[in-house]
């Protein structure tokens, strides 16, 4: 009696859970994937399938958005670790973080906004450029600005996953490491990298996803010089109304990311058990 | 068994709650009192102090809710549980919402300034003999240039902005159709051509363009010409009023061989209760001087030909938002195309934006 009370009692604890993955997840995801085989008129078919893999542009809009999210995670990557580690050896290490969380809570639009001013020709960035006598520098919608601003955007969400990890990694390995007369490089690429693996590509899972499909910073910074499935997602749910083909690009999104995170989550499962042994 | 039962009946509270939610917010859409009237309208697209002044002259007063874009709109009045009595659609999209028969016809014993109007701007092809619409703003698709970096009088022609000296000076405004549009345009072509050879050159004579293109975005254009981030834009006569209202330098132009002629209606859509209310409306937003307030607050050029002639002189007298008869004859309406072909216009308008 009493497990069959525990029992029921765990089932209702799922409830909110279970409603909440099947109106929020499951729904829209299948909603998406029924809406994907109908054309602009409303007929069942594979066609839209069949343009995006015949058709050039986007194909070339594919490669473009994995060539911008490669790149936004790099360059994130790049600051992050450095940051991560250092930030590890601080005394205050919370009130940092905190300070890299923060920019978090503003809106994207707004942050977004503010980097049109900064980068604008009568902005601050050219004020300093001209302070350093080069006269003014196109630097909003050029590729550099759009990078810099979408990785700006996601270094909180590279920082942390990364500075869990190191902040979990037992110190006496780094010590062995060194006892046995590793070099301090050998000791960052032989153990410490290896071993704060798992953070890193949780990173880069968090980073690289949302990047696909960046379509807002595009427009407003990369002044639709840069274009990725985003855009194209867009332009099909609000002006051509074909929301067959924009549900389509959708389901390829998703499934790109399925490989992405199968391809990332498949090693992170192995480095764990390397690090808890 | 007790926590379960407690969890049920916090769903069902939640379940409660959210349907009150929902009620709140569709009673906030258009009110349903007697003395209403429920307008559904572009942002800050009518003079607030006419609002008033229909108030106190006939007691009924005006819900205004304000949409951004056409099919937002449509959307909205298709999807129902809404209230509106008047709404503000451009000329394309009163074409589709006929053919969705979202409109009542207008009963035009009831109307009394519809002599007021220019009979240039009425019994145009999306609306027949005006059955349905009574025309509210007009506007053109032109080109706007800040004579800092452009020599005055140099831009006449959409031809004129494939120079090489415009290198990465000018931002287009992100519509496909008018972009497309102006580039139809320039090689004598209609801008509502479904002949995909002739769409494929258009896109390939934009394709020649993408070295003098800065950027192509939305409505921040306004912001960036005022500050002068940019020398050269293509963009609607009613921002470019609003830039010229902040920018003493930017001036405003429509090629003579052709542009867009864009029209803002007032309709009713089907879901309209308050019918004095929707005629004392339409009859007082008809009569000259109101009229004429509301095109000196909003800066868009205004149809209503007796409204006009009661401008202050240095307004009705721009070229820029007045254009003369010439170039007025030889401006194009925007039909409301199939979704294929509305499809084909993206197509190639998303294959030129790549081609940066």
């Amino acid at each position: 009696m009493q497990r069959k009370q525990r029992l029921s009692r765990q089932i209702a604890y799922f409830i909110p859970y279970i409603l909440w993955i099947g109106l929020f997840v499951i729904a829209p995801v299948v909603l998406l994937v029924y809406q994907s085989f109908f054309d602009i008129n409303g007929h069942f078919t594979l066609s839209n399938y069949q343009t995006y893999f015949s058709s050039n542009t986007y194909l070339t809009m594919t490669l473009n958005s994995v060539w911008y999210a490669f790149l936004i995670t790099f360059a994130t990557l790049v600051i992050s670790y450095p940051t991560a580690y250092v930030l590890n050896a601080t005394k205050h290490p919370q009130l940092w973080l905190l300070l890299i969380i923060m920019p978090t809570w503003i809106n994207l639009l707004l942050k977004a906004y503010a980097f049109i001013g900064i980068f604008s020709q009568a902005g601050i960035a050219n004020q300093f450029l001209h302070f350093i006598g080069i006269a003014p520098q196109q630097i909003l919608f050029t590729k550099f600005s759009f990078i810099f601003v979408a990785a700006y955007i996601q270094i909180p969400f590279m920082v942390l996953p990364i500075y869990n990890s190191i902040n979990e990694l037992n110190p006496s390995y780094v010590n062995a490491s060194k006892d046995l007369g590793a070099t301090s490089w050998q000791t960052f690429s032989k153990v410490i990298f290896p071993l704060t693996l798992p953070g890193v590509k949780a990173g880069v899972q968090a980073v690289f996803i949302p990047s696909l499909s960046l379509f807002m910073l595009t427009r407003l910074i990369g002044g639709n010089k840069v274009i990725t499935l985003g855009t194209a997602i867009e332009e099909h749910f609000l002006t051509t109304m074909n929301w067959g083909m924009g549900s389509t690009i959708g389901v390829i999104l998703i499934i790109a990311m399925v490989i992405i995170m199968s391809l990332t989550g498949g090693s992170k499962r192995r480095a764990k058990r390397g690090m808890t042994k | 068994m007790k926590k379960l039962l407690s969890i049920i009946v916090a769903l069902f509270a939640v379940c409660g709650l959210l349907a009150f939610g929902a009620n709140q917010l569709q009673s906030t859409s258009g009110s349903t009192g007697k003395k209403v009237l429920n307008l559904y309208t572009w942002g800050d697209y009518i003079d607030p102090s006419l609002l008033t002044k229909f108030q106190k002259q006939t007691g009924y007063h005006v819900n205004v809710e304000t949409f951004d874009s056409n099919e937002a709109m449509f959307t909205k009045i298709k999807q129902g549980g809404t209230s509106y009595d008047l709404t503000v659609p451009s000329d394309y999209m009163i074409e589709k919402m006929k053919k969705a028969n979202l409109l009542l016809p207008l009963d035009k014993k009831r109307l009394t300034g519809m002599a007021n109007y220019d009979s240039r701007f009425m019994n145009l092809n999306f609306d027949k003999h005006n059955r349905y619409s009574v025309p509210y703003f007009w506007g053109t698709l032109g080109i706007i240039y800040n004579d800092k970096f452009v020599k005055p009088g140099s831009i006449n022609h959409w031809n004129d902005l494939w120079q090489p000296q415009y290198r990465d000076k000018i931002m287009l405004i992100d519509s496909a159709r008018d972009v497309m549009g102006f580039s139809l345009a320039s090689m004598n072509k209609s801008m509502n051509t479904t002949n995909p050879a002739t769409l494929l050159a258009a896109r390939n004579k934009l394709n020649q363009l993408s070295p003098n293109v800065k950027a192509i975005v939305a409505d921040e254009i306004k912001m960036y010409m005022i500050q002068n981030e940019a020398a050269i834009a293509v963009d609607w006569s009613g921002e470019a009023s609003e830039m010229l209202d902040e920018n003493k330098h930017l001036h405003y132009v429509v090629p003579s061989e052709g542009s867009n002629l864009w029209f803002d209606n007032l309709v009713i859509p089907k879901t309209a209760k308050h019918f004095d209310a929707i005629y004392a409306f339409l009859n007082f937003m008809s009569e000259p001087k109101n009229a004429a307030k509301n095109a000196e607050y909003i800066g868009y050029a205004t149809p209503n030909k007796k409204a006009k002639a009661l401008l202050p002189k240095a307004i009705r007298n721009d070229r820029q938002f007045y254009p003369d008869d010439q170039t007025i004859r030889h401006l194009q309406i925007y039909k409301d195309l199939a979704p294929a072909k509305v499809g084909l216009y993206n197509d190639r308008y998303l294959e030129f934006k790549l081609h940066h």
